[in-house]
């Protein structure tokens, strides 16, 4: 029997991988170390074709037994992911090209990683969903480590790499038994399972599958890697940790619970109700007393993590699809912003040669293009309209008002009073940038900021303005993401 | 009485809870890092087992198919986490976590 294989479905996955593997040979073979990234920057466009392709063709696919589906839900996160990378390398050339390591192994594994991610968008089974998350996962142990000479840098990736295998021992352990229990890997199974009478085990695979997530999408009280890695590694790949495999660890953990777990409300809600109300909390009160700013973004990017949550949390109890929306949209929103925000603190970097949040003060004197631009990712990080940022919000509120239960109504109250106490640490950096006198002795000038830089952090901020003014556009994707292809 | 007891694949899995569970502990107490990392081993083969023996009481051969892309990834995480200690022996000589405390979280 010779299996019908439909190559156009996986077609950005094949173009990324040929990418992957020109890079490598590119590298091998030329002294000239912009030919690489040129070739990986070429391939990553390259692989938006076929994306675009399969949305003009609107049908959903659904190859090896159910494991791998494209549909508009899948396509549009691939979408995501395919431009967060492209904005990643922008921010890398010449971070990188300026460091006296190797470059083509940088870009490699950076697009391995991508391409975990975009198969992650399109894995429906178990099995294909770990193996996907580790492909994310596993090279970015060692780009967080990749400046091999620096202490810190070595320190950020063995913490990483020992959380990050735990946490995938102890999910696959979680899937075993699921898999035991529900004789099956596939999630559209899964579901048929837990509809019916289930036994206690469940709820502990069930447990050990989600914990596992945790630590990916650094929930508290899984968290604790995050801010030492964040600060470790080299900031583009912080960037790139803390927005594309943060939001690949969410989109697994959606189409988890969407497709499998569901049915079971009793197992995974209440787990993810308090995951989402620590983190937060305490992710939120751990920015308020930092005095580094990847830090602080560190910890803000744990808040954010569990507002993304609360849609999850909440969504068995709104009817419709509103739930999964808002955490599609918060995803794509939160994204642009901090991506933005990296940026913006990769070009203050260059400038200041610091990440104290004190070396800051009054850098709106000396480079206004910058701070306009950094102020404007933190106030939409905060969530303060026209920007993006509200809009998240405003669709996580949504959410959790068509819940309406009492549970529900509670993490919306801790919600809301978490946006608040953001409010003052994004707006206390917002506050040195403008107002402070520079520190005497900082040397603000520098020659000009690179191109790709410029280009991230303009892209970044158009994004963000023209989201925050017309929202139909992300709320629009939302609904197609999950219309019925 | 040896005769009448027969092992069922329960015996398998509680003894894959158990090595899973020595696994986690020894991750969590242990310092040094080579130590660790076989704990981190010793919890991934005892997925396997779980996997496989689950795939004998349920006779599905899928179950023991999974293995191999377990035994997969965790070869790939081992090559990586060794070369990330390779790297960290070249600065310093010794390997316990408590030393990497320049970050403090």
């Amino acid at each position: 029997m010779n299996p019908h294989v439909d190559f156009h479905a996986f077609a950005p996955e094949i173009v990324l991988t040929v990418t992957i593997v020109a890079v490598l040979i590119a590298d091998l073979f030329t002294d000239d170390s912009k030919l690489p990234a040129r070739i990986a920057a070429l391939g990553v466009l390259g692989s938006l074709v076929p994306v675009l392709t399969l949305a003009v063709d609107g049908q959903t696919r659904s190859l090896f037994g159910g494991a791998f589906v494209v549909d508009p839900f899948s396509l549009v996160l691939t979408g995501f992911f395919l431009v967060a990378g492209y904005v990643t390398l922008l921010l890398s050339f010449d971070y990188i090209g300026e460091g006296d390591y190797y470059q083509g192994e940088f870009y490699v594994l950076l697009l391995t990683s991508l391409l975990g991610m975009i198969v992650i968008s399109s894995a429906r089974d178990l099995i294909s969903i770990f193996v996907a998350l580790e492909t994310i996962t596993i090279p970015t142990f060692v780009l967080a480590g990749w400046r091999k000479h620096d202490t810190k840098s070595n320190e950020a990736s063995l913490k990483y790499f020992l959380i990050g295998v735990l946490s995938s021992a102890v999910m696959l352990y979680g899937m075993s038994l699921v898999f035991g229990l529900a004789n099956s890997t596939v999630l559209v199974d899964i579901h048929k399972y837990a509809s019916g009478h289930t036994p206690a085990l469940f709820a502990v695979a069930v447990f050990l599958t989600l914990v596992g997530f945790a630590f990916k999408v650094s929930a508290v009280p899984f968290h604790f890697w995050a801010p030492d890695t964040y600060e470790g590694a080299p900031t583009p790949v912080t960037a790139f940790l803390s927005v594309a495999s943060k939001a690949g660890g969410f989109v697994a953990l959606l189409t988890i619970v969407r497709l499998g777990f569901f049915p079971s409300g009793n197992s995974w809600q209440p787990i993810l109700w308090v995951l989402a109300a620590a983190s937060m909390t305490l992710g939120n009160l751990a920015a308020l007393r930092q005095t580094n700013i990847v830090r602080m973004l560190a910890y803000s990017s744990i808040a954010q993590g569990g507002f993304i949550l609360v849609p999850l949390a909440v969504a068995g109890d709104v009817r419709g699809n509103a739930a999964w929306q808002a955490v599609v949209i918060y995803i794509l929103i939160y994204g642009a912003m901090n991506l933005g925000a990296f940026a913006a603190v990769i070009a203050a970097a260059r400038r200041t040669r610091s990440a104290e949040i004190s070396r800051l003060a009054g850098f709106g004197r000396t480079n206004p293009a910058i701070a306009v631009m950094f102020s404007v990712f933190l106030f939409s990080l905060a969530g303060i309209p026209p920007l993006a940022g509200w809009f998240a919000k405003f669709v996580m509120f949504r959410a959790v008002f068509d819940a309406n239960t009492t549970v529900a109504v509670v993490l919306g109250v801790i919600a809301a009073v978490n946006s608040v106490i953001a409010f003052f640490y994004y707006s206390g950096v917002v506050r040195r940038l403008w107002f402070d006198e520079p520190a005497a002795g900082v040397e603000l000038s520098s020659p000009r900021l690179p191109v790709g830089l410029s280009a991230a952090m303009g892209l970044m901020t158009a994004v963000i303005l023209v989201v925050g003014v017309y929202p139909q556009f992300f709320a629009r994707l939302g609904e197609i993401a999950f219309q019925r292809g | 009485m040896i005769a009448a007891f027969t092992i069922t694949p329960s015996f398998y899995l509680i003894l894959a809870a158990i090595l899973f569970s020595i696994g986690a502990v020894g991750l969590l107490v242990r310092r040094n890092v080579i130590v660790m990392f076989m704990c981190v081993e010793l919890m991934l083969n005892a997925v396997n087992l779980t996997f496989v023996s689950f795939a004998k009481a349920l006779n599905d051969v899928g179950g023991q198919v999974l293995v191999f892309f377990t035994l997969v990834v965790a070869a790939a995480e081992v090559a990586v986490g060794l070369g990330i200690i390779v790297a960290i022996f070249r600065r310093r000589r010794d390997a316990t976590a408590d030393d990497l405390r320049t970050l403090e979280g």
